[in-house]
């Protein structure tokens, strides 16, 4: 998905590097970077270590980080893009849930124009780009992590190392625990979703699915407005 | 960080967390917590937690703990990246700040 972009910037001095967050790794992933043959490094990342390093609550999110390693953009919602597939007509025998998935995804909102045309920029001019941020703003920006966000990370961890020893039934409660004291966290949620199944719909296993979660805060703050110049003002 | 017992290798929580053990206590960056006595090889993760701002999270039935990260307001303590080595996918490791020079696009996906 990002190929295109990285052989348009990586001679300007821009390297991509992708991060699959998936418990099962190349198992899940390892597919779909085939079919992609990235030249760029393409990791796995089963233990979502991104999301507790960096402060990632969804995907797909990118960071941007300078030559001297320092972070310029903390994680925010990185689409090159629009999904082809969404603009195509719905197949009349779809599955109910599927479809219902569907028509809600139309409504979140991605701005890959905004987001590539800031990142060209930023390649271009470096630290003089009005996209790359202070130091101070970047902490701003990365999150907060009080007491229950700190908790619903170990929570995480210890259900994906169950699940991953094949210790299923001990892992469900940890998941629902991270959940419950992050429910915000869509990376944590949806990662639980999948292994119960494959279309996120409602389980025995987990609370919520996709399409409830999703409705209960409105398609179109699934992801935040870019807080970037240009376009409206976040929250507008 | 899972652990089996509680307590957690020296060399281990420093990979993991930045902190490193130094005369005056467990320090990052210009940052030095005190702690109880002097680390050996060995750290206890309850003095960790509680003195670092940790959770705890332990699964008797499972035998493990978890230590959590720290819980001081934001994400990122500072905006330099954190180190992350990860295996590409075809499994080699791969460490992030051997980009240092250039500018680099780290994007989180997942396959679900």
């Amino acid at each position: 998905m990002w190929q295109e972009l990285r052989e348009e910037l990586h001679p300007k001095g821009l390297e991509v590097v992708t991060v699959a967050l998936d418990l099962k790794g190349v198992e899940t992933a390892g597919r779909w970077i085939e079919a992609a043959a990235p030249t760029h490094p393409s990791l796995i990342d089963r233990a979502h270590l991104v999301d507790e390093l960096f402060g990632v609550v969804n995907v797909p999110n990118g960071v941007w980080i300078g030559e001297d390693g320092v972070i310029v953009r903390p994680a925010e919602p990185a689409f090159p893009k629009r999904a082809a597939f969404l603009q195509r007509p719905l197949p009349p025998d779809l599955d109910p849930y599927q479809a219902a998935v569907l028509a809600e995804a139309r409504r979140i909102r991605t701005e890959p124009e905004r987001y590539t045309n800031a990142l060209r920029d930023w390649v271009e001019r470096g630290p003089a780009s009005p996209f790359a941020l202070s130091p101070e703003e970047v902490l701003r920006r990365s999150g907060d992590r009080g007491a229950d966000r700190s908790g619903a990370a170990a929570h995480f961890e210890l259900a994906q190392h169950l699940w991953r020893e094949g210790r299923e039934a001990e892992a469900v409660p940890h998941f629902r625990q991270a959940r419950r004291l992050q429910p915000d966290n869509w990376t944590y949620k949806r990662q639980a979703w999948i292994l119960a199944d494959r279309f996120q719909a409602p389980s025995d296993l987990f609370e919520g699915d996709w399409l409830s979660d999703v409705r209960e805060i409105g398609a179109e703050n699934y992801y935040p407005k870019l807080d970037m110049p240009g376009g409206s003002p976040p929250g507008g | 960080m899972i652990l089996t017992e509680p307590r957690v290798r020296r060399d281990e929580f420093t990979a993991r967390t930045g902190w490193r053990f130094e005369p005056e206590g467990a320090c990052r960056g210009d940052l030095c917590v005190p702690l109880p006595e002097p680390p050996g090889e060995w750290l206890d993760a309850g003095t960790l937690a509680g003195r670092l701002g940790m959770p705890l999270v332990h699964d008797e039935a499972a035998g493990l703990w978890c230590l959590g990260p720290e819980s001081h307001g934001r994400v990122l303590q500072t905006a330099g990246a954190p180190e992350l080595t990860l295996p590409d996918w075809r499994g080699e490791p791969f460490s992030l700040s051997s980009l240092r020079g250039q500018k680099v696009l780290l994007l989180a996906w997942a396959s679900w």
